[in-house]
């Protein structure tokens, strides 16, 4: 295990923690150099290409439509998260409570993934009155599919001999659930949780796009497309840095609290080295 | 050793040491036969004494996990009855009597430590805490692994993991001991301690043990009665005793006598499958 190492005798940029940090900003810090670079080059305007500085200076001066904008997003993209998470988990529970209740309903679990949301935002966002809440719903349905196929998969995914252990112990249901099914389902949850997190963000942004609210209640993508009539390009680039940053956050928020539920003993978050 | 008819497979005679007690478990007619007309194990009849140490010793596919498989209840007879403590299987919790079942791997739980991997079934059966951790305490000193209560099973080699499992077979305080192969899968020295080691707690806590091996050796080496086994079918086709006193040791498996049990096995072994080419270890 790592903390056992003497990793004081290894250089610093050699430790593996660091150079995950290192190596994707110094590729990061060149992509955004060579950007900066074109635009001054070939004297594009600001109106097709704005250079890496001017976005940055645009993040600061419009922080404050651009910051509440970002707060009615991640609202929007957490309130989601949680409700597929939720639904989903307990999609999954009655999934694996029988075969035959998992083949009369999965087909209708794919069909939920598979129709696009754009079509069906409209209608959801005339039958929810609150577009905040109506928003929300739009997001949980683009997030919630993984979560079901992936804990359903899971919590089928049992060590078959485990599982004879425990029936020859005559454990209960309940106990089967608890200490056998639900640990060996947790590396898929997580997996799911990943997956669904970006895909929460991405149902938000496509729900405002949709229900394009003004006023108050206006998230990030509603500020690009404020933008963009404005061909106010930079706040655009703005608008999207912030998203993709909230995207970025979410997953290493997932893959954190994936690491604390699973570092210790399962082999996806063992380290390499 | 005295070779028992192979014809009638009739329980060894009442002289022998080992068979004056009451029997453990009874296996009246057992047969396996899948509905797809697999036959896994034609009848069986065998009885076995409380305080043996049987082994069940076969090539793949004669039907040995099969029957121990039977015996814990883990499969069902197609035909035929098996009789544990005088009770079908399923019954055996009313006898007071326990017992645990050993499988071929670890089949430890990842994301738990030694400590409550050895207590789950303890656990299961909703033993007090307290109580159940003292039980854990004594069962992980008696496979040697007291300090390693802490440990994930990933951290142990492949031998502590199944220590570990023979410590959580051991904690309920089981009076039959059923071992699928327990240390096929580990390396010439450890299985020999191993091996070691279970005679020793076999003697000290009384157990009745089902061992079922393809390792003739290790056949020797600890059973009091070989039920040698064929495969296509799946059948019971010899017997032998092992007259050998306990504890044996690390000289028995060079004297004479050990080569001459192995020789006899071997001998009826080829005898049964008609062949030279089965996959026994030796």
């Amino acid at each position: 295990m790592s903390q056992t190492k003497p990793s004081i005798r290894v250089p610093l940029l050699r430790r593996p923690a660091v150079q995950r940090v290192v190596s994707p900003l110094l590729v990061g810090v060149v992509l955004v150099a060579i950007w900066q670079a074109m635009v001054s080059i070939m004297e594009l305007p600001p109106y097709l290409v704005p250079s890496p500085y001017l976005m940055m200076e645009t993040l600061i001066k419009d922080w404050v439509p651009l910051g509440n904008a970002l707060l009615v997003t991640l609202k929007i993209t957490v309130f989601s998260f949680v409700l597929a998470t939720i639904a989903g988990v307990l999609i999954s529970f009655l999934f694996v409570q029988s075969k035959r209740i998992e083949t009369a309903l999965f087909p209708y679990a794919v069909l939920l993934q598979v129709t696009p949301i754009v079509a069906v935002a409209p209608l959801i966002i005339i039958w929810v009155k609150d577009p905040v809440a109506a928003m929300t719903v739009c997001a949980a349905l683009v997030a919630l599919f993984p979560i079901i196929a992936n804990t359903t998969l899971g919590l089928r995914s049992i060590d078959p001999d485990l599982q004879s252990y425990f029936k020859l112990n005559r454990a209960t249901r309940w106990q089967q659930l608890v200490r056998l099914r639900i640990p060996s389902a947790l590396p898929y949850f997580f997996g799911g949780l990943r997956i669904s997190s970006g895909l929460a963000l991405i149902g938000a942004v496509v729900a405002e796009f949709v229900a394009g609210t003004g006023g108050s209640g206006a998230g990030l993508a509603y500020q690009i497309l404020q933008a963009g009539f404005q061909l106010n390009i930079p706040r655009m680039f703005a608008a999207l840095l912030l998203i993709s940053l909230t995207g970025v956050g979410l997953f290493v928020l997932m893959a954190w609290l994936s690491k604390l539920a699973l570092g210790s003993w399962h082999a996806s978050e063992l380290s390499q080295d | 050793m005295n070779r028992i008819d192979p014809v009638t497979l009739a329980p060894p005679p009442p002289q022998l040491a080992t068979v004056h007690a009451t029997p453990a478990v009874e296996i009246l007619s057992a047969e396996k036969t899948y509905p797809n007309g697999t036959q896994a194990l034609l009848p069986v009849d065998l009885t076995i004494a409380e305080g043996e140490f049987i082994t069940l010793l076969g090539p793949s596919g004669c039907g040995k996990s099969t029957l121990l498989k039977m015996v814990a209840g883990m499969l069902e007879p197609s035909d035929g009855r098996l009789l544990v403590w005088r009770k079908p299987v399923q019954q055996i919790d009313e006898s007071g009597r326990k017992m645990a079942f050993v499988f071929q791997a670890p089949t430890l739980m990842p994301w738990a430590n030694v400590q409550t991997n050895v207590r789950l079934p303890l656990d299961l059966a909703g033993v007090p805490r307290k109580e159940a951790d003292a039980r854990v305490a004594e069962a992980l000193a008696l496979v040697g692994l007291d300090k390693f209560a802490g440990a994930l099973p990933r951290a142990l080699s492949g031998g502590m993991q199944m220590r570990v499992s023979i410590a959580r077979g051991l904690v309920t305080q089981p009076d039959l001991l059923l071992m699928d192969e327990p240390f096929g899968a580990l390396d010439e020295i450890t299985r020999h301690k191993l091996d070691a080691d279970l005679l020793d707690l076999w003697r000290k806590k009384k157990l009745t043990v089902i061992f079922v091996t393809h390792s003739i050796h290790e056949a020797v080496f600890l059973s009091s009665r070989v039920i040698m086994m064929a495969a296509r079918p799946g059948r019971v086709v010899e017997q032998f005793q092992i007259d050998e006193p306990y504890p044996r040791n690390a000289d028995f498996m060079v004297s004479p006598q050990f080569s001459r049990y192995a020789k006899q096995l071997q001998d009826s072994l080829l005898r049964a499958s008609g062949t030279h080419d089965e996959e026994l270890q030796s």
